[in-house]
């Protein structure tokens, strides 16, 4: 009882506090966001008063998982993956038909790619990292969730923040910087939430029943650390007024580029490789039903990822005013980490070593390849694309573009849609998905649409490449910038056609979520079947003699 | 010597050495020979009999 006294008059002073900014606000904007935060603050307030009881309440069943979080994140990351991808595909549309953007600021291009990136990078993804994060701990500490309350406190305080960044963005709210958006108060917010992220995290490893802490973890752990102290240097600033929503970085020039950079490139290895990593190194092996290829293998991946990745940010600014020793470490750590990417998806890969018919026999494995084999793709592409002559023809270019995307579409997303394949029958104690042909469609959809996306980029990014630097006779530059978007416009088409399939796929991926949560079992042929024809399953009687044919002999 | 200065000598000598030392120890220690049976338990552990995964499998 006074836990519930202490929680809800908490709320209440949030409540308070929200309403007073939102009546001192110095911009309509943080007016809205206060509006949001005080209804936010009052339906937590009303939940946790109307689940009050006298009695004070039971300790929990220590010898059961805590799954509740894991099935609203799986629910959660459904439904942020379709607005994600549709907001990309918008956008998409937008590039190849401009009037899309409607004529309105809120409609425009540039409010609507931030709110396309940060919702399928942290939406959908980071809501797969929380989720599949508490399931794995669980499991492989052989322990109960620590601090239940914060680890709702977790999903739902994580959901107002991307409530608070979409809206934001909208509204012509931003940092503007890239993949850190939102202002200095949702940073602060996000920060909060991490915190207990960590602590629900940390609780759990702590009071594990395994002597072990399994590599995932170690991968898991790794991810909350890293995007923790990127998230608070990245986004160290100065507010103009402490009711408004604009503020001013502590950086400048170069140095604020730098840390930029140094933050958008680690956001890239810790929040979109260790810990999708850390998915594959628990749920490949599960859904083999097989271990690891090389446990060893997998700590050497884990230990050269965390030395090398912190260091290759500075690629992102080639032939800039950064310094010269700057740009090549930056280029020669990004080369260097060809090699521990390479060693972890070969591990992922020869999981399967002795069982490669899994292949062909299950879609979700099928779906498991194809993110590994997009991890070995992009991590070569990177470090090539590091490389400074080679930067000097792809920088600025939508080959950039091209690459974050067979990364993204194909190693993050086809992870995370076979990570939930996974779950959403165990969670919701299904005997099995709705539909396991349906992820044959996700599959061919998903895989022909990034093949659609990525070879367009590929194109366009090379044409604008070599289309930037050519020059005449007489020293001028041959091409108006103009020309060149008029000559990569049939690509801009390709490129939304590929983000239809993979929307498509989506869509089909989250019917088939919702219909194994509705308890539905789809009418369908199996998988697999061994091969059988009635018309050979006979015996074969001996031949019949004809009759008055010659014998030997006679 | 700016701090600057003073901070970038030490990062590409010392500060260099002292994580690249850091990094074979790490790496050293998962591969002695010691650690093959740990890492066979530690690599098998998920499969043991969950105890409320109710999924028939």
């Amino acid at each position: 009882m006074p836990a519930t006294l202490a929680k809800s008059a908490s709320l209440f002073l949030v409540l308070v506090v929200a309403l007073m900014g939102m009546a001192q606000a110095a911009d309509t904007g943080f007016a809205v966001h206060m509006a949001i935060v005080a209804l936010a603050a009052l339906t937590a307030a009303l939940w946790v008063m109307k689940g009050a009881t006298l009695t004070g309440s039971a300790d929990p069943d220590e010898s059961r998982y805590d799954d509740d979080p894991v099935r609203w994140g799986v629910i959660a990351t459904t439904f942020w993956g379709v607005v994600g991808l549709l907001a990309g595909l918008y956008i998409a549309l937008q590039l190849a038909w401009p009037a899309l953007n409607l004529g309105l600021e809120y409609t425009s291009f540039g409010r609507l790619r931030p709110l396309h990136t940060s919702a399928v990078i942290f939406a959908f993804g980071g809501n797969a990292l929380i989720c599949t994060s508490f399931f794995v701990v669980q499991r492989t500490c052989r322990a109960r969730l620590a601090f239940p309350s914060m680890a709702r406190f977790v999903f739902w305080g994580y959901q107002l923040f991307i409530v608070l960044a979409a809206t934001g963005y909208v509204m012509g709210i931003t940092e503007g910087r890239e993949y850190a958006e939102p202002e200095w108060y949702v940073d602060l917010w996000l920060t909060i939430v991490w915190v207990a992220y960590l602590l629900v995290f940390g609780g759990t490893i702590i009071k594990r029943r395994e002597p072990h802490i399994y590599v995932a973890n170690w991968f898991y752990l790794g991810f909350i650390i890293t995007v923790a102290m990127l998230h608070i240097v990245n986004n160290l600033s100065l507010p103009v007024s402490w009711a408004g929503s604009k503020s001013y970085s502590a950086f400048a020039g170069v140095q604020d580029a730098l840390t930029q950079w140094w933050y958008g490139h680690n956001a890239v290895g810790f929040f979109l490789t260790a810990g999708f990593l850390a998915m594959m190194y628990y749920f490949v092996p599960k859904q083999a039903e097989r271990p690891v290829y090389s446990y060893r293998l997998s700590i050497i991946h884990f230990w050269s990822l965390i030395f090398l990745y912190i260091w290759a940010g500075p690629h992102h600014l080639h032939y800039t005013a950064l310094p010269d020793w700057a740009q090549s470490l930056g280029m020669v750590f990004s080369v260097m980490l060809w090699m521990p990417s390479w060693g972890g998806m070969i591990n992922g890969l020869m999981t399967l070593n002795g069982a490669w018919e899994k292949i062909r026999t299950d879609p979700i494995i099928r779906m498991m390849v194809l993110a590994l084999a997009f991890y070995g793709m992009s991590t070569f592409e990177g470090p090539m694309m590091s490389i400074k002559s080679v930067n000097s023809l792809s920088h600025y270019t939508d080959w950039t573009i091209g690459h974050v995307h067979s990364g993204a579409l194909g190693w993050n997303g086809m992870i995370t849609f076979a990570c939930m394949y996974y779950l959403a029958p165990r969670l919701w104690n299904r005997q099995r998905l709705y539909s396991l042909r349906l992820i044959n469609w996700h599959f061919w959809l998903a895989t022909a649409g990034i093949v659609f996306y990525t070879a367009s980029m590929w194109v366009a990014g090379l044409t604008q490449g070599l289309m930037w630097r050519e020059y005449g006779a007489d020293g001028y530059l041959v091409n108006s910038f103009a020309e060149t978007i008029a000559a990569i416009h049939p690509m801009f088409i390709l490129r939304a056609f590929g983000g239809l399939l993979y929307l498509s796929g989506a869509l089909i991926f989250a019917w088939n979520i919702a219909m194994t949560i509705a308890g539905r079992l789809r009418v369908e042929a199996p998988m697999t079947e061994p091969p059988y024809n009635p018309a050979a399953d006979r015996p074969l009687p001996a031949p019949a003699r004809p009759v008055g044919a010659l014998q030997p002999a006679e | 010597m700016s701090d600057y200065e003073s901070l970038r000598h030490f990062a590409d000598s010392w500060g260099l050495l002292g994580m690249t030392l850091l990094f074979l120890g790490l790496v050293g220690w998962a591969v002695r020979p010691g650690a093959r049976a740990r890492h066979e338990e530690a690599a098998t552990m998920i499969f043991r009999a969950d105890n409320n995964e109710e999924h028939p499998r």
